[in-house]
């Protein structure tokens, strides 16, 4: 029975620091993302809120919070006060089964050691997969209940996107299936353990990013346009459509989207992570430290996309992703399986 | 703890199956549905398939209910659609035969008892995970998945004909 207790005890923690370091990446991923497109563009980026306006996003909350929450008159109002939620819940939800350090103890603290993930299950890839699919309701939802033609317009533009690339996304992680031969993000940690030969020469850790770089860069390339971020950031094209979906959106309701945002980013990152960087794994054993520094690398990337990249026209964007991605995901699965079977066949 | 989370879902899955249906607006119809998809992949984890459940929430409520409302908006569905009229008498008598029918099925199921059978034993450790489920399709089900798939192909190159034509 105590074990029980204690079991819940230590699950309700973890679930609390992850939902806790969830919404703290959320507000600094902002303030990160500020500082170093000001950086790129020679400027200087949030500097009067605290030291290197590092409390710039508590200021941002705290304004956020007391702004008047406006809905507007015709909205379709139950769909408009639940599109934000659908939004947010998604994108915490997905975090799950992220595996982020092995086990520990807490410096000894602990009497048994405590596995570093939320629930470890059978078919972790296509639980994230499946609920950051529903992730895209919110926003359609909240293009359509605003009634309001460029929320609408924003709202279509992100459903067709994120189920074109959607495909592409999962085709490319069928690589890495094929090579594990499990959905369960643990076993795919524990596959990319110890040193490989790359190319036979070069000493590399056994990431599959090494095994698998065609399908990591379709997989980066497909999570910059799943996360609407630049250059694929259409849905909410402020030159054309405002601000897209959530134009009609004030106060903390727009504040829940731009959260669901930058936590999907964080997860698409996380994801990138676990499936082709070895997640947790570093020199000295799994830790959340290595998780960490490689989800902040990953997150630095998408950060100099948007700065270094001008936005993909609606056209360009589709036929990049079914006349581009997909076929290359479909040749990149081919030949992992066909590599695999002759692998298979003399082993 | 069991029954209470089937009766929950299954209640979830039966009222928004019928709100599918009563709705005046195509999108809350559309709304309904998914709420219904996803009660029914929570049925699927009470029956230890948790394959067929994240296949469920990533195909039916993830995809397909994806396009379904994109459908919708790009058709502009007006939205206070009146699909129903009192004089239209032709309906009510099909809508009634159907319910009789239906109604019939019912009773002769509740009857007879069908689908009553001994209580099943628990699921064998490794049922209904992604290994035991994927041996299966490859080896008992290989060609009616075989047959579905080239089906689906058939789908997919006459759906781009039909586009095409309609382009030229």
């Amino acid at each position: 029975m105590s074990l029980l207790i204690e079991s819940l005890i230590v699950m309700l923690v973890k679930i609390g620091v992850v939902f806790a370091t969830l919404l703290f990446v959320a507000a600094y991923l902002v303030w990160l993302e500020r500082k170093v497109i000001a950086r790129i563009q020679v400027r200087w980026g949030p500097t009067r809120v605290g030291p290197f306006g590092l409390l710039q996003p508590v200021a941002d909350g705290i304004k956020l919070f007391f702004k008047e929450d406006l809905i507007p008159a015709r909205v379709d109002r139950a769909l408009f006060l639940l599109a934000p939620a659908v939004s947010i819940i998604p994108a915490f939800l997905a975090f799950a089964v992220m595996p982020f350090g092995g086990t520990t103890t807490l410096f000894g603290l602990l009497p048994r050691p405590v596995p570093l993930h939320l629930a470890d299950i059978d078919v972790g890839v296509l639980y994230v997969f499946g609920i950051t699919s529903l992730g895209v309701y919110g926003i359609f939802l909240a293009g359509w209940s605003s009634n309001n033609k460029y929320s609408l317009l924003g709202g279509m533009r992100a459903s067709a996107q994120m189920i074109s690339y959607e495909l592409s996304m999962s085709l490319s992680v069928v690589g890495v299936l094929l090579l594990v031969g499990s959905l369960r993000l643990t076993e795919i940690v524990r596959a990319q353990e110890g040193i490989a030969w790359w190319l036979g020469v070069l000493p590399v850790p056994n990431w599959l990013v090494f095994s698998q770089p065609l399908a990591f860069g379709i997989f980066f390339t497909c999570a910059l346009a799943e996360t609407n971020r630049a250059p694929f950031d259409l849905p909410e094209a402020e030159t054309e459509l405002v601000a897209g979906f959530h134009s009609e959106y004030s106060s903390m309701k727009f504040a829940m989207f731009f959260m669901a945002e930058y936590i999907n980013m964080a997860t698409a990152a996380a994801m990138a992570t676990t499936l082709f960087l070895g997640g947790p794994l570093g020199p000295l054993g799994p830790s959340p430290v290595w998780f960490v520094a490689k989800v902040l690398l990953l997150l630095f990337v998408f950060i100099w996309f948007r700065a270094s990249l001008p936005r993909f026209r609606y056209d360009q964007l589709m036929a990049f992703g079914w006349k581009r991605l997909l076929p290359l995901a479909f040749a990149n699965t081919i030949v992992t399986a066909l590599a695999a079977a002759i692998a298979g066949a003399g082993g | 703890m069991e029954l209470a989370l089937f009766a929950g879902l299954a209640a979830v899955a039966a009222v928004s199956g019928l709100l599918v249906i009563v709705q005046r607006q195509a999108i809350y119809s559309a709304l309904f549905l998914i709420l219904t998809m996803g009660a029914l992949a929570g049925l699927y984890i009470l029956l230890e398939a948790h394959f067929v459940w994240a296949v469920q929430l990533l195909v039916y409520a993830g995809a397909i209910m994806v396009l379904f409302l994109f459908v919708i908006m790009l058709l502009n569905v007006p939205r206070e659609g009146v699909f129903w009229r009192p004089d239209d008498l032709r309906r009510i008598l099909l809508a009634g035969l159907l319910a009789l029918i239906l109604a019939g099925e019912l009773i002769l199921a509740l009857v007879f008892r069908v689908g009553e059978s001994a209580p099943t034993a628990p699921a064998p450790p490794g049922f209904g995970t992604t290994e035991s489920v994927g041996r299966l399709l490859f080896t008992e089900y290989l060609l009616p998945v075989e047959i579905t798939s080239v089906i689906l192909l058939v789908a997919v190159v006459g759906a781009m004909v039909l586009a095409k034509k309609h382009g030229e």
